[in-house]
């Protein structure tokens, strides 16, 4: 374990997720993982398709398999957090099994438990979450530490053939909570009003 | 008769006529022959899962995106899935799942009766509606009335299949 590493990385949570959701339209649908990247993802912007989870730890990359299969049509981002990724290895096997290609996920590893302490997760030791993604079939992965691999990532996040899986290192950093209602009903059926139309809901 | 899970068609239909187009599984003998209908049906997708806790995810971002999904699960299943169902309690999203029961019936292996007799209960503590079908030619309606529950209101619904529904298993003895 080195659990100081990640208080040097250069780039910003908060940043990355600006350009990650900069110019975004329809077409493009977000989940967001529990804690810090649901905040992240306010912080830039709250948006009818994002489905920012406020719960359900270990259920941001299964949640968009779903929406993504169900949205052939569209780009499926799910952004989340290590500690979350971490609960949830096995859905690597399942997406990839699922070879779905409109489908990335995205961890803003800043390989601590951020909500509850900063404790050190698995990435601050030996895991290396983008090998573990790439063993289990997921064509296009990539390790993202600096502005210039960020650039780099970007297209294949918006658009290559999936499933795509970036890790993004991120400064271990505290930063002021931005928090989107936490009204789960609402926030699916405004996710749902605006991809299906109003009578989804009826 | 169990031994050819003549009900298993009933299922079929039932999924059918609510239109699901996802079918989340961790495999179990008594969803064998329904899986075989779904794998083989061009309107179904059938995606295996690591652990049955993905599949209440899975669901739900199903019906973000405007599908309906099942689920087919064991007893012992069931457990891996609680904290999760919290996503589907708080936003009420649609939750379907049929499952195949353990430690019911002249079970076999002893290691299955703390979560065979923990379903039920673990289910309605998470606010699960539960059902269950116990012979073979009710199986098909008690998966319809719950399926209309779950997508129509919506909620969370599963159905118990009763161990007398399926073979016994001997593990060769």
């Amino acid at each position: 374990m080195d659990v100081q590493r990640a208080d040097n990385y250069e780039l910003h949570r908060r940043e990355v997720a600006k350009t990650l959701l900069a110019d975004r339209d329809d077409d493009f649908l977000v989940v967001t993982g529990l804690g810090s990247p649901n905040w992240d993802a306010t912080a830039a912007g709250d948006h009818p398709l994002t489905f920012p989870l406020w719960g359900a730890m270990g259920g941001a990359a299964t949640m968009g398999l779903g929406l993504a299969t169900a949205q052939p049509k569209k780009r499926v981002m799910v952004m989340t957090g290590d500690g979350e990724m971490l609960m949830a290895m096995g859905s690597f096997a399942t997406i990839a099994t699922q070879a779905t290609e409109n489908l990335a996920i995205v961890v803003f590893d800043n390989e601590r438990y951020g909500e509850t302490g900063m404790q050190a997760t698995h990435t601050a030791g030996p895991v290396d979450m983008a090998a573990v993604a790439k063993a289990c079939g997921f064509p296009v992965t990539a390790t993202v530490k600096t502005e210039a691999e960020l650039t780099e990532a970007l297209p294949l996040i918006k658009e290559a053939k999936g499933p795509v899986f970036v890790d993004i290192k991120v400064k271990a950093e505290p930063l002021p909570f931005i928090l989107p209602t936490k009204d789960g009903v609402h926030l699916k059926n405004r996710f749902r009003e605006k991809l299906l139309g109003p009578d989804s809901l009826l | 008769m169990t031994e050819n899970y003549s009900w298993a068609p009933d299922i079929y239909d039932v999924l059918k006529d609510l239109d699901v187009r996802q079918v989340a599984y961790v495999p179990d003998a008594g969803h064998a022959r329904l899986l075989k209908m779904c794998e083989a049906d061009n309107a179904m997708r059938c995606i295996p899962l690591t652990t049955e806790e993905e599949g209440i995810s899975l669901c739900s971002g199903a019906w973000l995106g405007g599908e309906r999904a099942v689920m087919l699960l064991q007893s012992s299943g069931v457990g891996n899935c609680i904290n999760m169902l919290s996503l589907a309690n708080t936003c009420r999203f649609p939750l379907l799942m049929l499952v195949t029961m353990r430690a019911q019936w002249r079970e076999f292996n002893p290691w299955q009766k703390p979560m065979g007799e923990g379903t039920r209960p673990a289910l309605e503590a998470m606010g699960v509606k539960v059902t269950q079908a116990e012979e073979p030619d009710e199986v098909g309606e008690t998966v319809r009335s719950a399926g209309e529950m779950a997508y129509g209101w919506p909620d969370m619904a599963a159905v118990l299949l009763h161990q007398k529904l399926m073979p016994v298993k001997t593990f060769g003895k």
